[in-house]
């Protein structure tokens, strides 16, 4: 067949170039622009090669963050998962029930970060807080502005609070999935409740629950504005995690060679997993195909 | 194996039941006799999957009772009715192999290890698993699924009975037959109690020995195929039979007479004094085409379907259907039919009516 060759065609395409030149393109060259250069304002610029980007391996900072934003993900992934399976499991199937119990698992989700951030902030309060108040009148030494411990909890429980959610309504939605004969042969054939979980929902929810795994890792390692506006990474460092660090070596110090090339490894380390995750996603659909 | 009974069996969906409407499934009394295999056909919706769920204890009916041997289980669980299913769609574990599958029920009721792999192996035999033994379950298409859901209701060697849910729905068709022919094999070979729901006439009359018709949440006719073809007890059982279905006509029935639009048709046998909206009902099968005696026809097509021709016609406004042999000549003068008197059915009120005197068979 006879094609038509219009190169004016490719004023169509010119849209969507500008559009990520300027949403992703552009932003990102800079940064790639700063992490080769120092600058000692005026605008004047020295070209600095890959040292900015040694300096981080090499610096304990980083890896001090890196190895509490690992922790955090790790523990906040282990409670969250299994948390937002039971709360799926035990949501009813059907009815008005299951309505109500869906708007109010999706309010913590409708919540602006930052917005939670203060809530956690002000409920975990010593003199005002429900929480902090509470806790000390029992005689539990809570401050979270203080103990490196009374800050980790509160972190993580203000993040498990906002997120199990989202865990548990894709759960969900994996659970409603399975035709009504899986559990009425399982009947017949005398599984166990355990049996039912580990051999019927499991299998079925393992496609949405890797979904939930990899949006939760992301979240939870690029996580910023919670734990900003409760601890504000302290006490000392103690929840200073990649990104608030970033933000104070970049806007605080006013470093920005240094903090272009954390970016850089930062994006990277985020590319590789999500790649690996999605990789990993991929094949067993394939073999589930098969 | 056992024998189960259904009396003043019947269930509804709602809450609190009043008009017989309400009802999925009417008030019925039924005797499945033990080692039979039973074909419960009708359209979807009429109540099929309702009573085969009422049987295997997936559902509790909201009145009357079920027994097994006698024994009354209305209230016992599934898992103790020892009831095999299998259901329109495969369920299969697909995370285990395919022994485990098989194994599972036994697995789950504690038996000995050694127990299991001879049930195991024996059950693999008769599916014909045997080689796929230790792949996994998931990826196998939709007939080893299948088989594999049959082979784990009949590893328990004490199963009372087997019950199909429409189990060939998903099945490529030409695996259908080759399935089916193996569940009949199955059961002469073995003698289980088979129930098979079905809403497709072939499969069902193929299968059974006998065939439970079930029409809007009733049973109504319970019989050997033949007995449905040739005295179907409700004017649906007739149509829904038979390809084509019966014939229907509005008629008057006076002694052994039945007139139609005033046209005398002779009948088998004499019949009292009728009530409710008589008709007529004969199989294309016995119907044939005349010049001059019987009821005005007007041929409107005729379709050539292979082993015969099915004549498509108009008899005072009411559509019927005549079977003609392949090689058969139709004149075209012919343009009125005739029925054999002692296959002409008589219903009042949609049900068949027996002859007062002088049997029809």
């Amino acid at each position: 067949m006879e094609k038509t060759v219009n190169h004016k065609a490719w004023f169509l395409v010119l849209p969507v170039l500008v559009l990520v030149a300027f949403s992703a393109v552009i932003p990102l060259m800079t940064v790639v622009n700063y992490s080769v250069q120092d600058t000692f304002g005026q605008n004047q610029f020295f070209w600095a090669g890959l040292n900015w980007f040694r300096e981080t391996l090499a610096s304990e900072r980083m890896w001090d963050a890196l190895g509490r934003q690992l922790v955090f993900s790790g523990i906040i992934l282990a409670i969250e998962v299994p948390l937002g399976i039971l709360v799926a499991l035990s949501m009813p199937k059907k009815g008005v029930w299951a309505s109500v119990c869906l708007v109010l698992m999706a309010l913590p989700l409708l919540i602006p970060w930052n917005v939670v951030g203060t809530i956690w902030q002000i409920f975990g309060r010593e003199d005002i807080g429900l929480l902090g108040y509470t806790l000390n009148a029992l005689g539990v030494d809570y401050n979270y502005t203080q103990g490196f411990f009374a800050a980790w909890t509160t972190v993580i429980v203000m993040d498990v609070w906002h997120w199990t959610s989202l865990v548990a309504l894709l759960a969900y939605a994996g659970l409603q999935s399975i035709p009504n004969a899986y559990y009425q042969a399982a009947r017949i054939d005398q599984a166990s409740r355990w049996a039912v979980f580990r051999y019927i929902e499991l299998p079925k929810m393992q496609g949405v629950l890797m979904i939930a795994v990899l949006l939760r890792f992301m979240d939870s390692f690029m996580i910023y504005t919670e734990p900003f506006v409760v601890t504000g990474g302290g006490p000392g460092n103690a929840t200073t995690f990649l990104s608030i660090d970033l933000v104070k070596m970049a806007l605080g110090q006013f470093d920005l060679g240094p903090a272009a090339a954390f970016s850089l490894m930062y994006f990277l380390v985020i590319l590789l997993v999500s790649y690996v995750f999605y990789t990993v996603m991929v094949n067993m659909e394939k073999r589930e195909g098969k | 194996m056992a024998r189960i009974t259904l009396e003043h069996l019947a269930h509804s969906y709602l809450p609190a039941p009043q008009s017989p409407d309400d009802y999925a499934l009417k008030e019925l009394n039924l005797d499945w006799e033990d080692g039979a295999a039973y074909a419960l056909l009708g359209a979807s919706g009429c109540g099929k999957s309702t009573l085969l769920n009422i049987i295997s204890g997936l559902l509790t009916p909201s009145r009357g009772r079920i027994l097994f041997d006698g024994v009354d289980m209305t209230a016992a669980p599934t898992a103790q009715r020892n009831i095999a299913q299998v259901f329109q769609f495969p369920v299969v574990y697909d995370t285990m192999t395919v022994r485990e599958n098989l194994a599972f029920p036994l697995r789950n009721r504690g038996r000995d290890p050694a127990y299991i792999a001879e049930r195991v192996q024996a059950v693999a035999r008769m599916i014909g698993m045997e080689d796929q033994l230790s792949r996994k379950a998931r990826g196998l298409t939709a007939d080893a699924k299948q088989k594999i859901s049959l082979g784990r209701g009949m590893v328990r060697r004490e199963v009372n009975a087997l019950l199909f849910d429409e189990p060939l729905t998903v099945i490529d068709p030409h695996m259908k037959w080759e399935l089916r022919t193996q569940l009949k094999s199955l059961h002469h070979e073995f003698g289980h109690t088979m129930i098979y729901v079905t809403h497709d006439q072939t499969e069902a009359l193929t299968f059974a020995d006998k065939v439970v018709v079930m029409h809007d949440g009733r049973v109504v006719q319970v019989g050997t195929p033949q007995e449905l073809f040739e005295r179907p007890a409700h004017t649906f059982v007739g149509y829904f039979i038979g390809s084509p279905g019966m014939n229907l006509l509005p008629a008057t029935i006076e002694g052994d007479r039945a007139y139609v639009n005033g046209i005398h048709v002779p009948l088998g046998g004499r019949y009292g004094p009728l009530a409710g909206g008589t008709r007529i009902g004969v199989r294309p099968e016995f119907a044939r085409l005349s010049k001059d005696e019987g009821l005005p026809v007007r041929i409107s097509r005729i379709e050539d379907v292979g082993r015969h021709k099915i004549l498509r016609a108009t008899c005072f406004g009411t559509e019927i259907n005549i079977l003609a042999a392949e090689g058969e000549a139709i004149p075209a003068e012919a343009s009125r039919v005739v029925f054999d008197p002692a296959n002409v059915n008589v219903y009042a009120d949609d049900w068949l009516v027996a002859p007062a005197q002088g049997s029809a068979a």
